[in-house]
Parts: structure tokens; sequence; C-alpha cells
């Protein structure tokens, strides 16, 4: 390692002494630019915002604009209603998919084959968003949060069914017969032992579904639109109908609003996401 | 039972019973394989919003899709984008990764910074890029100063070039996620094989091209794949910056199939549906076994 380093450090010690410059001045002109156009619209009163330019505003009224957006723009409905389908949606996939996971995880055989086959199948296969909607108005399931939840659930349970099932075979099955030999039957093996030993991949897979369901708006346009407001929902109604049409300073205090939970939540747990989602990748 | 072989076989049955697949296939099934089944159906139909009853109509959908020329420029749309997207990401992830290589604190801070997009929904990075892209917008701005002339340049008003900047903005919300993956496959790269290039004289561009780049195999098979598949399905970066337009040259399949199904032309857009479940089918399969197979040459 370090005569690696030593050898770099001779070979191109300009490249070195650039890097950090290039490196900050690459995120300043690709993010610093959208990100500054946000926060500095996002302060400024409806005319001054007509216009959505880097200039500093010239009175900061970002507080202001919040709270705007969130008596005027039913915000607050509008997270409860995401997490009223992302909660059940990404808990029930999480339970579902792991059980199913397990037994193809542990027994072989061309039916189990096949199953398999079928379950992951949704991570590349688009769903049939249009007749969707058709089944779930037979099963009186149109435009209510259960018809949302069962369609994300059918979307990301090849995600789960996926992940899971390369974790299982890499769990040693003596594990399994010690608690068996105890006299545990097969609910009690999975959840005493099975589902404690999934804790990191059921992490890797929440943070990915979570992020997929919480900025969804294609699906959830066709299924609850108009029905039960969610964020990204709501953020489309607010931005396209006439009501914003040139208030952008309140687009983008929702942009800021609505995007902060997920943010902090990367923020907090940013070491174990990034090496959660890569992990999976590179093999 | 009462022999030893059978015992073992029905204790293995009994230790990982078959019932646990049945909620999670109940699931599967109802909502996501009966609506797949339905889309090959209902594409037959005149299923609309005008009338109560669905009767058959053969080829109907699919004939004056076609002979419209809808069919063809969605189905052109959605492939430029999806390759363009797929190649301004994988550009920009690789570029990323190897600037960002190093484990320093700056570069870790900027990794993260570069994530924050992926966190984000692509639909207020649509609404963003739209305000920044606007004819009077801050990049006309930055470039009128830059050059100090007057630049009014309609980024999201041309017929040709549209799609090349959409797909660039949709390459820049998901350009830190292919960032990481590439990290991630640098960093498996053993340092000895470097070593033993850089002994030999290797210069910086040889070594990439003709070790690091190969070992990224995989790295490259996930992001291109991943990049492919997401734009195809692409909505809503479009939906908030063009909305299909100039003149229908931004209309992915999936804006067309969300538009007609406003208009109440239901059939129309199962039909569009279907076609966009045939196109992914056809194409996931060859592509991602294309990219497996490079990586089984090293």
């Amino acid at each position: 390692m370090t005569t690696a380093a030593t050898t770099a450090t001779r070979r191109a010690p300009r490249r070195l002494r650039f890097q950090p410059i290039a490196a900050i001045l690459i995120a300043l002109l690709t993010l610093g630019v959208p990100f500054w156009l946000v926060i500095a619209t996002a302060s400024k009163d409806q005319a001054e915002a007509l216009d959505p330019n880097l200039a500093p505003p010239s009175q900061w009224q970002l507080f202001d604009n919040f709270a705007t957006v969130f008596t005027d723009g039913r915000m607050l409905t509008a997270f409860f209603g995401s997490l009223l389908v992302m909660v059940p949606a990404v808990v029930g996939v999480l339970v579902l998919g792991s059980m199913a996971a397990w037994i193809l995880g542990r027994r072989g055989g061309r039916l189990l084959a096949a199953v398999y086959a079928l379950a992951i199948s949704g991570i590349v296969l688009p769903p049939a968003v249009v007749t969707i909607v058709l089944l779930l108005r037979q099963l009186g399931l149109a435009g209510t949060a259960l018809g949302m939840i069962g369609v994300y659930m059918g979307m990301y349970l090849s995600t789960v069914v996926f992940f899971v099932t390369g974790f299982v075979r890499t769990i040693p099955p003596e594990l399994e017969e010690a608690a068996r030999v105890d006299g545990a039957g097969p609910v009690r093996v999975f959840a005493r032992v099975i589902l404690p030993l999934l804790r990191p991949v059921l992490a890797t897979a929440t943070i990915l579904i979570c992020l997929y369901i919480w900025n969804d708006v294609f699906y959830a346009l066709f299924v609850i639109g108009g029905r039960i407001d969610t964020l990204p929902l709501n953020l489309y109604q607010v931005a396209s109908a006439g009501l914003y049409l040139q208030n952008w300073h309140l687009i983008f205090a929702y942009i800021i609003l609505m995007s902060l939970p997920l943010l902090i939540t990367f923020v907090v747990a940013q070491r174990r996401i990034i090496s959660g989602i890569t992990s999976g990748a590179v093999k | 039972m009462t022999t030893n072989i059978s015992l073992h076989k029905g204790a293995r049955r009994h230790d990982h019973p078959l019932w646990f697949l049945i909620p999670a296939l109940v699931v599967l099934v109802v909502f996501f394989v009966v609506p797949t089944l339905f889309n090959f159906v209902y594409a037959f139909t005149d299923w609309s919003s005008f009338k109560s009853a669905i009767g058959f109509a053969g080829i109907d959908n699919f004939v004056s899709l076609f002979s419209n020329g809808t069919l063809l420029n969605s189905l052109k749309v959605t492939l430029v984008y999806a390759v363009l997207v797929a190649v301004f990401q994988n550009a920009f992830g690789l570029a990323l990764a190897l600037l960002l290589e190093r484990d320093t604190r700056i570069n870790r801070a900027v990794r993260v910074a570069f994530f924050i997009p992926v966190v984000m929904s692509a639909l207020a990075v649509g609404y963003i890029f739209q305000a920044l892209l606007k004819p009077d917008g801050a990049l006309n701005g930055i470039l009128s100063a830059f050059f100090g002339t007057e630049v009014a340049i309609p980024w999201l008003g041309s017929t040709t070039w549209t799609i090349v900047v959409v797909a660039i903005v949709h390459a820049w919300k998901w350009m830190g996620l292919s960032m990481l993956i590439y990290l991630a496959g640098l960093k498996t790269i053993s340092e000895d094989v470097l070593e033993a290039a850089r002994l030999d004289g290797a210069s910086r561009w040889t070594m990439f091209r003709s070790i690091r780049f190969p070992l990224l195999a995989p790295a490259v098979t996930f992001n291109v794949a991943t990049a492919l598949l997401g734009s195809m399905n692409g909505f809503d970066i479009v939906q908030a910056t063009t909305e299909g337009g100039p003149g229908g040259t931004t209309e992915l399949l999936n804006i067309f199939i969300f538009r007609t199904f406003g208009q109440g032309l239901f059939a129309q857009a199962t039909t569009m549906s279907l076609v966009l479940f045939l196109t992914v089918t056809i194409l996931a399969f060859p592509v991602i076994r294309f990219l497996r197979k490079r990586e089984d040459v090293l």
C-alpha cells in the first residue's frame, strides 16, 4: 500500500494536487447550480420568483413559503397518504418475500426453479399499469389504499425474493437444525432463526423499496390519483394545476419539504445505505 | 415415515413447507401475473370510458396506432431515450468514480453530494430542470454572462435535441448510483495487478483501457442493464420537463399510455402497455446475456 502511494505521488504530483479542486468545481457546477436555484427561488416572493434565476433573493422568506405550501398544499395529508401506502407495502413485501425466499433457497427441484423464475421476473418486466386498474375495479379495490399497497407489493416482491434467496443460501443449515432439535416447528424456525439473520439484506431491500415507493408518481396516478394524496401526487397537482402555475417559489418550497424526510434518512444512515446498495451489484 | 429414507424426505418437506410460498404467490399472481395476462386480452378489445360494454375488436388498436404513426414514434423515442440515458449515465458515473476514487475526506463528501439526486423524487428533478432550462432560465443566464452576449437557447423546445437534453437530466439524477457501483467495482481490482502494470511502465490511460475497464465488466453489466430498463419505464422526468413535446418528439410509451388513459381510450393505452411489455421482454434478455458474455471472456 505504502509503495503504491509513494509511486503515485512521485509519478503524478500535479494530478493529485489538482484533483480536490477539480472534484469541488465539478460538484459546484453540476450540483451547486441546480440546488442553489431551488433554495434561492424557494426563498423569494412571487414577483421575484416569476423567472427563476440564480440571483439571491432580495428578502429571504423561505419559512414563510414553507408555511404557505404546508397549509395551502395539503402537505400533511399527502405526507400521511404516502406513509399509508408505503409502510404496509414495505412490511408486506419483506415478510411475504422472505417467507418465499427461505423455501426457494432451501429446496430444489424443477417446480421450485420455475416458481423462482416467475417470482423474480418482475425485476425486469414492466407492470401492466392499465389493466391493473381494471382488475382493481373488478376486485372493488379501485382508488383504495389497499389496492395501491397490493400493486406495490406485486411490483417489488421480485426484488425481495431475488435479494433474500441469494442470502438464505449463505446461511448454514446447521443453525436451523439446532433449533429443530429443540422441537421448533417451521414457523418458529423462520421467525426466531432465519428472520433475525436476514436483517442486513432486509435493510438493503427496505431502503431500495422505500426510495421507489416514496417517489413513485406514475403508478399512483393510475391507481389512486384523485382519491388519496401522496407527496409526489400532490406535487404533480400543485405544479400542473393553474393554482401554482407561476408560483415557482411555492413549487420549489414544496420540493425542499418533500425531499427532507428521505434526505435526512440518507444523511443519518449514509454508510449503511451505500454499502447495502453496492454490495449486491458487483459480484 | 416408517423407513429411514422416507423419514428423511418427509422431514425435509416438513422443515421447509411449501405453504410458505403461498402468500407471496397469491399477491404476485393477483397483482402482477393476472394484469399482465389481461394485457394480452384487452389490447384486442374496444374497452373505453365512452361505453359500458367491452367488445372484441381484433387487431384494430394495433392497426390504428400503427397507421397514424404513434406506435412507431413512441417506440422509437423510447428506445433512443433508453440508449442515450444508458450512455450518459454510465459515462458520467464512470468519470465521477475515477475522479473521486481516492478515499480522501473531500472525495467522500463529494460522493455523498452526488447521491442526493438519487434520493430525490424524479418528478421534482424534472421541475427543477424545467426552470433551469427555460429560454429565459438560469442556464441561458449563466451562458449569457460567460459569453457576454444574450443567449436564449430553447433547450426544451427543439424537436431534434430536446430528447438528448432530457436524457442528460435523467442521467444527472441517476449518475450518483452508477458512480457508487463503479467505485465498488474499482475497489475489487487487486492492487498487485495495477502495481505490476505500473512496474512495466504502463501509462495511466493504458492501465485504464486494458486492465481496469475490462475488470469493471460486472459493474458495467449492472449499470447498463439498470439504466436501460429504468429509462424504458421512464415517465416522471419527461412528464415534468416536456410532457412529451415538442411535437411528440419526447413521447415515451409511458407518457402515451398516461395521456390516452386520461382521455378514456383504455384499449389503446392497454395496447401500448403490451407493446412496452413485449419490447422490454424481447430486449432485456439478449442485452443481459450479451453483457454477461463479455464478463466471461475475461
